[in-house]
């Protein structure tokens, strides 16, 4: 029921994403890597990478690598399915009553307490990828030098990616 | 269950054209949802009129406050306005598909090499600019929400995801819960005394 299993484990994922890829990866670490262990920490690393330097959103590129590595095409499809399973209903839901939502007292509420929050998932994936990526004194020298391209001169997130590959395979190799 | 709004006089658009135009933003865009927006406002909203500037503007408030991923989101949304369920099927379908298929493509290859010493080597490379991105993003995220009691509960998610060990399934449904307490129940106290 491996099946059954990615579903249920994608529409959790699905049903509490909120803020985009990255603040989800927190979640995807727990219960990908740690609690189902479908995939090593290194290799859930390489994953962000690769949905990265691929088009489309990186919460259906991760549930498409997952559950292909975990029951092929099958598995890719129920993945992907469950992660957007639960908010499609909502979308439908929700575009019914547009305004009242619009105008809720609740969901600004509830969105002051879960912004901060998001912030917080972030740097908590960036300490726990830390601990696998960074694995040496050269890889807190590359860390820095990426920064500078990111932050000094604004380079493109995929330009970096590349860069980064040159980079270790001149270090590493 | 359809919505028919922005400017009658525009033609609603096939589900054959919403499904290929979606497509065309998922095969393209690069960079995941958020990348998508400009896209999807480009073509609907500038390029052939069938949404207004403003509702456009509701729908991504909408979408923003709801779970799930962003780009699925919009896609269903904008597919129910125009077209109803089968719309959001063809629309969703349609922006998913090539991030399906490219990362299947990608991911039968990334197993048989990622043991190859040249590739591993790359991939210690990448692995660290993932560290960067992903760091760059809550630093970017961290600023929007530079007050004392934001910095105060990202400390506080930060330390019972990473150090605690909590799970953040958990730590997202308690972070909404106290929201709603603390800032919605104010509000209204506020209101009824004025």
């Amino acid at each position: 029921m491996i099946l059954l299993s990615l579903f249920f484990t994608f529409m959790l994922i699905g049903m509490v994403s909120f803020g985009g890829g990255y603040a989800m990866l927190p979640l995807f670490e727990r219960m990908i890597v740690e609690q189902h262990g479908w995939l090593s920490r290194s290799l859930f690393i390489d994953m962000i990478a690769l949905s990265q330097i691929t088009p489309g959103p990186i919460a259906i590129n991760s549930a498409t690598f997952i559950g292909f590595q975990i029951a092929s095409v099958a598995g890719a499809a129920f993945a992907t399915v469950g992660v957007v399973f639960v908010p499609f209903f909502l979308v439908g839901i929700v575009s019914k009553y547009s305004e009242r939502f619009k105008e809720s007292k609740v969901v600004e509420g509830i969105f002051k307490g879960l912004r901060p929050a998001l912030v917080g998932m972030i740097f908590s994936s960036v300490a726990s990828i830390a601990t696998d990526a960074l694995i040496d004194i050269y890889a807190y020298f590359i860390f820095g030098f990426l920064l500078v391209l990111l932050w000094k001169f604004k380079m493109h997130p995929i330009l970096v990616i590349v860069i980064s590959g040159v980079i270790g395979f001149i270090v590493y190799y | 269950m359809i919505v028919v709004t922005g400017d009658d006089t525009v033609e609603k658009p096939s589900l054959l054209r919403l499904f290929l135009t979606f497509m065309k933003i998922g095969a393209f865009t690069f960079g995941g949802g958020y990348a998508m927006i400009p896209v999807f406002e480009r073509e609907f909203v500038k390029r052939y009129g069938y949404i207004e500037e403003d509702e456009f503007a509701n729908i991504l408030a909408m979408v923003q406050s709801l779970p799930g991923v962003i780009a699925i989101n919009f896609a269903v949304f904008i597919g129910l306005r125009l077209r109803g369920l089968k719309g959001a099927l063809a629309t969703s379908i349609g922006v998913a598909l090539p991030s399906f298929v490219i990362i299947i493509v990608i991911a039968t290859f990334f197993f048989q090499y990622i043991d190859n010493p040249v590739v591993a080597a790359i991939f210690s490379g990448v692995r660290i600019s993932v560290v960067a991105l992903i760091f760059t993003a809550g630093v970017k995220l961290f600023k929007q929400n530079l007050h004392l009691q934001g910095t105060f509960l990202a400390a506080l998610t930060f330390a019972l995801v990473f150090s605690v060990g909590v799970h953040p399934f958990f730590v997202i449904l308690m972070m909404g819960t106290f929201g709603y307490l603390i800032f919605a129940t104010n509000e209204v106290k506020k209101h009824d005394i004025a």
